[in-house]
């Protein structure tokens, strides 16, 4: 009896946080199906679809390049100066390849993406919302999840995993320069080092978490612009709750994934 | 001008604890032109988005054509909206397409229009709301409130609805583009045959394009009638509101 007066008392003092809460859990659900719904049926927007692939990809290409190059510098860096010198070549070469492949690249380029294109689609819906361009495709026989969502969720799955493979690349390379001109190792034996220890389960990883993260980024992006009210202020609480919900959801699922992969 | 194109009965809508319509009902007839006059935050804007189905009424019944709007399935919309046109108080221009496009969004993704002939029935229609080809490519952003109460209007009209919403249509503007865009709906209501459903709270509007009016005040129709009546009428609220006074039975705020 005590037990249940307190959870009473808990209910009424949390209730309301406690509905609201559910209510929005709900709200997304019903949000994620009604995204995947129209995924699958046509029609399908083709020339949404290719905007979005030339802003998310193409664009993103020099943030992704960027902060992968540094990331596999900076591993290669502190690898070498954790391990004995002998044999320091093919342990920083398979340490660089490792960590950029299955968590530096995909994690790394979906944070920046989200930053980027997570925020920019949140602001595009909301404004589209607040000032009821929404209604208006909706009165022009046009469902707005097939022509807004339906295409960003698309680009997000095919480009991700594309700027993550892009990202594997520059990420190697750097970890390579660092290698070569400032530790001093041999080109051709990094380079081997390298090869030898590439592993297809590596790159299936990070290729697997890019089009998991690249779906997080286009549904919290549309999903809080499409709910977004209240005007320019409404807009901007949009945007923010967008990038930080894609940014704890991409931490939260890379460990899922991982999981998934690495431990049996 | 007996048949009824839009019935509304019972209708109520609420958001959260705030009632919005209460037991509303209304009654549109084939071919004429209803203005629904009220002050603003009275629900008028909620009222036409209620028969558009873009929002849902918790109780109440809506029938355009004798077909139920409250509750219609997804599959049903795009059959209800090809026979609807809306302009809505801000315009509601698509940022990301040209004027043009704009116009032509329902001939391009519903009826099937080619590129070269949807361009050119766009020009034509935006011809006939008095705006010059050389607006066509630009985009909505660079247009001035009237012209892009005009590109609305244009997209309203192109595929000839059976059914026309005005959401404030002279709101925001000087008196005389206000008059301008009256002078258009009213021609272009008539050269359609449409029906037209227009909300505003501007009376010089209201009686410029009205057969009928009606007053909605704390989410019902207090009144109705021409616009013959609407000077006759000894209602205190449609005396007051029409008069634009601030003392009377319409309490203003919340
Ligand atoms: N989507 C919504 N969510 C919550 N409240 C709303 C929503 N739309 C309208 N309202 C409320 O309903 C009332 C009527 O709004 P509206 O129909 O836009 O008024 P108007 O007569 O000026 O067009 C306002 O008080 C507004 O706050
Ligand atoms: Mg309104």
């Amino acid at each position: 009896m005590i037990i249940l007066r307190k959870i009473e008392n808990f209910l009424r003092r949390q209730g309301k946080p406690l509905v609201n809460f559910i209510f929005k859990v709900g709200e997304l659900f019903i949000f994620i199906s009604q995204t995947v719904y129209n995924c699958f049926t046509p029609p399908f927007y083709w020339r949404n679809f290719t905007r979005q692939v030339i802003d998310m990809g193409f664009y993103s290409l020099p943030v992704v390049g960027l902060t992968t190059i540094f990331a596999g510098m900076v591993i290669a860096l502190q690898s070498y100066s954790g391990f004995a010198s002998v044999g320091a070549e093919s342990m920083v070469a398979s340490v660089v390849l490792i960590s950029v492949t299955r968590e530096l690249a995909p994690v790394l380029s979906a944070l920046m993406v989200a930053g980027r294109i997570g925020a920019a689609m949140a602001a595009e819906i909301g404004t589209m919302r607040v000032t009821e361009q929404i209604d208006a495709l909706t009165t022009l026989s046009t469902n707005p999840f097939k022509y807004l969502v339906s295409p960003r969720v698309w680009a997000g799955l095919v480009v991700m995993p594309i700027l993550v493979l892009i990202g594997d690349v520059i990420g190697i390379f750097g970890g390579y320069v660092v290698g070569v001109y400032k530790l001093g190792f041999n080109p051709a034996n990094y380079i081997n080092a390298t090869l030898d220890e590439l592993q297809a389960l590596d790159i299936t990883t990070g290729v697997v978490k890019a089009a998991v993260f690249g779906f997080i980024i286009s549904l919290m992006g549309c999903y809080n612009g499409y709910k977004s009210k209240g005007g320019a202020q409404g807009v901007g609480e949009a945007t923010t709750n967008a990038v930080v919900s894609s940014s704890i959801l991409i931490l939260i699922f890379n460990y899922i994934v991982t999981e998934l992969f690495f431990s049996r | 001008m007996s048949e009824v194109k839009i019935k509304l009965r019972n209708v109520n809508k609420s958001f959260g604890k705030k009632v919005v319509l209460r037991n509303l009902n209304l009654d549109v007839y084939k071919g004429e032109s209803l203005v629904v006059i009220g002050g603003s935050g009275t629900g008028k804007s909620v009222l036409i988005k209620c028969i558009q189905g873009l929002l849902t009424p918790e109780d109440g019944s809506i029938l355009v054509d004798d077909q139920e709007v409250v509750g219609i399935e997804e599959k049903d919309k795009e059959a209800l909206h090809s026979k609807m046109g809306m302009l809505f108080q801000g315009g509601a221009l698509f940022d990301s397409l040209s004027v043009w496009e704009n116009v032509a969004f329902d001939l391009i993704e519903n009826k099937g229009y080619n590129k070269k002939d949807a361009r050119n029935e766009a020009i034509r229609v935006l011809r006939s709301v008095g705006l010059d080809p050389d607006v066509a490519d630009l985009s909505p952003a660079e247009l001035s409130g009237g012209m892009q109460k005009r590109v609305g209007l244009a997209r309203a009209i192109i595929s000839r609805p059976e059914i026309i919403f005005f959401d404030e249509p002279t709101t925001g503007l000087d008196p005389i583009m206000a008059d301008v865009i009256n002078d258009l709906i009213v021609e272009s209501v008539k050269g359609l045959g449409a029906t037209a459903l227009t909300i505003t709270h501007d009376m010089a509007s209201a009686r410029k394009i009205a057969d009928r009016v009606a007053m909605l005040y704390k989410g019902e129709i207090i009144w109705q009638g021409t616009v013959k009546d609407l000077d006759k009428t000894d209602n205190p609220y449609v005396v007051q509101f029409i008069n634009g006074r601030s003392q009377g039975p319409i309490k203003t705020g919340v």
